[in-house]
């Protein structure tokens, strides 16, 4: 995995300093990059190749801004669209017109409709203020009314059902019940049922017509694969559903489906669930699942922040002094201070593609450690960040004491700063992308995060 | 009978999948194209469609490519000849079959993320064993999940097997780990063990299933013989990194391939199958217990391909 993170952090930055023109060639290696990254999404075949063709006429004939590369500007095109696609989106419910707004819950088995039902009127509950009754019609599946009972005793929600009477009567019952009990919302929670199942599909039906819902949401779980457009359709084309809600984004799919469902049916993903507990229900937001389908984190506003700190011709110049060696430390504090600019080394590594960078928000990164090689070098005269030769031992004290560091840490950063310059003269192209990716492994701290395996092994080698 | 009804069950459930690589594929030859770009893009969107995803795709595309350039194929007949080996050469599992123990009892765990169908398809096998005259025992160690041990024990009786429970909210270990010991102690042949379903990136709860795994291995060595994930068939490509995390948490050694009966492919084991060879052992093909075939890779193919 952190493999993974390394290379595409490295990919990343390549691409976000290489310069380049638009060609087309450019423009399908984008195109095809981002087609693979929608259908490991599980976007849908067809969908993905609609969109894709959509992307190609946008995007020829745009003007690429000067420093930045094609496949940034591409990726910034699919976002937006993606974003549009999906949104806008409108969390409100609709509310009936009489005394009770009914909601009606469907999807396949396994779903998660029933743990849905509870969070959802926990949340109406919360958010509007309705009084909600949850009603278990599922009468299929062994434990399914204990199990919503049980989900509404843990939030103090009233659970109405009737294993007697089919699920249709059931729904009608709940209305005249909730009225009597001063209820103004009903949940129905449905049995989850295969879209090519006519008995049950037909059933559904009739729970539509007998209960007459406000709102009709598809239940999908995140995880579906290129099915997902073959159900929602068939559930909309019987029953016109409102919207649907995606459950189990907390796990680690991409949530293709999300466009997919969008794109063939016109329904808009209102809400998500992202996690076991009943609180775990969200609003759902079109540009971050944009960013989660892409696969490429929060690239585009990474690529939109170093715009905005990275001047080209400072660029340039660095590249000159690597090429003809004359990299000093002084340009290394430099190349420090703009990362820094950048945002913190956690939000930076928060941006990283793949929904990776999320696993390293709680990991303790070492802010301190670059906190410490400021100060080493901050200590050091002009002279000697120029030329480092000079630090004799005597000077390497004072620079220890100076910066509140010890003389190994000095010594540490030396011996990086000479490695990594004897790495960029034999870069030889010396491309910017290169460099920064080679910095950022040679940054204490994040050597490990770029090259664990490394690391781990020395580690082993050390208890040995 | 169960093995015919079975049989029409599973063709039933994969006609779908059937039509859809088998009618694109034989509109590809009957038009008696020569393997072009188009071709190739037909047979990539076949692939796409069924949930073999990408990469596996690409692979599969690959050898096509290489056998025509290669002329050991030519025509219709030969290409579809040559899908099927392919398939099978992916799917060619070496052990298929349930691990049974020597001795008693044969302990199986049941993993899966949420709702793929672990307790139906418990179910189902605890029917399917004692349809063989076998003494099953079920552990009810998804102590999590509201009314999943009520929904466990109305199978039970259906099924009309022991159930080993103990209140929701107990320690799932402990369940499991009193469950084996009456399973022993009473001659049980097999001791099923549901748990509570988990995503695969949730790391307490994948610490919790090894503990499950690590006391029932306490009780008896060479225990759980079989760990079966249970994936839903719907499931697109994350399907792999459920494999992939469960096998690391629990090593899984089987693939129970739920909701087969809809209109998904399931085509992901085929990566799954490509890339972390974990065999399909059974398929699951309905809301009934006796909707359960065990999976073979022969009549998997030839259903899909015929």
């Amino acid at each position: 995995m952190f493999e993974t993170i390394s290379k595409k952090f490295q990919e990343v930055t390549r691409k976000l300093f290489s310069p380049a023109h638009l060609t087309e060639k450019n423009i399908e290696q984008g195109l095809q990059e981002i087609r693979t990254a929608l259908l490991d999404a599980d976007v849908n075949y067809k969908v993905a190749k609609d969109f894709i063709d959509k992307i190609k006429t946008k995007a020829v004939g745009v003007e690429v801004l000067k420093s930045i590369s094609p496949a940034q500007q591409i990726v910034k095109i699919v976002y937006d669209e993606l974003k549009d696609l999906m949104g806008p989106v409108d969390h409100s419910i609709h509310t009936s017109t009489g005394s009770v707004t009914v909601i009606m819950m469907v999807g396949l088995q396994g779903s998660g409709k029933t743990t849905t039902c509870a969070k959802f009127a926990r949340y109406l509950r919360e958010k509007h203020s309705y009084k909600p009754l949850l009603v278990a019609a599922d009468i299929q599946r062994p434990a399914a009314i204990e199990q919503l009972t049980i989900l509404g005793q843990s939030l103090e929600i009233p659970v109405f059902s009737n294993p007697a009477l089919t699920p249709p009567k059931i729904c009608q019952e709940s209305l005249r019940y909730a009225k009597e009990k001063g209820n103004d919302l009903v949940i129905l929670d449905t049995a989850g049922r295969l879209h090519i199942d006519e008995e049950l599909m037909k059933e559904v039906g009739y729970i539509k017509a007998l209960a007459k819902p406000d709102n009709i949401f598809l239940v999908t779980d995140a995880m579906t694969g290129q099915d997902a457009v073959n159900s929602a359709q068939e559930f909309n084309a019987r029953l016109d559903i409102d919207g649907v809600i995606l459950t189990k984004l907390d796990g680690d799919a991409r949530g293709g489906a999300a466009l997919s469902i969008k794109a063939v049916t016109g329904k808009p993903i209102k809400f998500i669930g992202v996690g076991e507990k009943l609180d775990k229900l969200e609003e759902f937001h079109p540009e971050r699942m944009a960013s989660r389908i892409l696969g490429m984190g929060d690239v585009v506003s990474l690529v939109e922040k170093a715009q905005a700190v990275i001047n080209e011709e400072e660029a340039l110049e660095m590249q000159q002094k690597l090429l003809d060696a004359s990299f000093t430390l002084q340009d290394f504090l430099n190349q420090f201070q703009m990362i820094k600019k950048m945002g913190n080394i956690q939000d930076l590594l928060g941006m990283l593609p793949g929904g990776l960078g999320v696993q390293f928000q709680n990991m303790p990164i070492q802010d301190k450690e670059f906190a410490k090689v400021e100060a080493i070098i901050s200590s050091m005269t002009l002279e000697e960040r120029k030329n480092p030769d000079v630090l004799d031992g005597r000077r390497r004290i004072r620079v220890a004491k100076g910066s509140g560091t010890s003389i190994e840490q000095v010594n540490h950063l030396l011996k990086q700063f000479r490695e990594m310059r004897n790495m960029m003269r034999n870069l030889g192209s010396g491309r910017m992308g290169g460099m920064l990716g080679s910095m950022l492994g040679k940054i204490p701290g994040m050597g490990e995060f770029l090259n664990p395996h490394n690391s781990s092994a020395q580690n082993q080698k050390r208890r040995t | 009978m169960f093995w015919k009804k079975s049989l029409d069950k599973l063709k039933n459930a994969l006609e779908k999948t059937r039509k859809i690589l088998t009618t694109d594929v034989k509109d590809l030859f009957k038009i008696g194209r020569k393997i072009d770009d188009a071709f190739l893009e037909k047979l990539e969107e076949t692939f796409i469609m069924a949930d073999v995803g990408v990469s596996t795709t690409q692979k599969f595309l690959a050898k096509v490519k290489a056998a025509y350039k290669n002329k050991e194929i030519t025509d219709q007949e030969e290409i579809r000849e040559f899908l099927k080996k392919t398939l099978k050469e992916i799917l060619v599992q070496k052990e298929n079959s349930l691990n049974v123990s020597k001795d008693i009892p044969t302990v199986i765990l049941v993993v899966g993320v949420n709702g793929c169908g672990k307790t139906t398809s418990i179910a189902k096998l605890a029917y399917y064993l004692s349809e063989q005259k076998k003494k099953v025992f079920l552990a009810a160690s998804d102590t999590f999940r509201a009314a999943a041990i009520e929904q466990l024990d109305k199978w039970a009786q259906r099924v009309n097997v022991t159930l080993i429970r103990q209140a929701s909210g107990s320690d799932p270990a402990a369940v499991a780990f009193d469950a084996l010991e009456a399973a022993i102690a009473r001659k049980a042949d097999f001791l099923i063990v549901d748990t509570a379903g988990r995503l695969h990136n949730q790391k307490n709860l994948m610490e919790e299933l090894s503990k499950i795994h690590r006391v029932i291995k306490k009780k008896l060595p060479e225990a759980p013989h079989e760990v079966l994930l249970v994936l839903d068939a719907t499931t697109g490509q994350n399907a792999l990194a459920q494999a992939k995390m469960f096998k690391e948490a629990v090593e899984v050694t089987g693939i129970f391939l739920s909701k087969l009966d809809g209109s998904a492919k399931g085509g992901v084991v085929l990566a799954i199958q490509n890339q972390i060879e974990i065999p399909v052992k059974f398929v699951g093909l309905g809301e009934q217990y006796e909707d359960i075939e065990p999976f073979q890779v022969e009549r998997f193919i030839d259903a899909l391909m015929n």
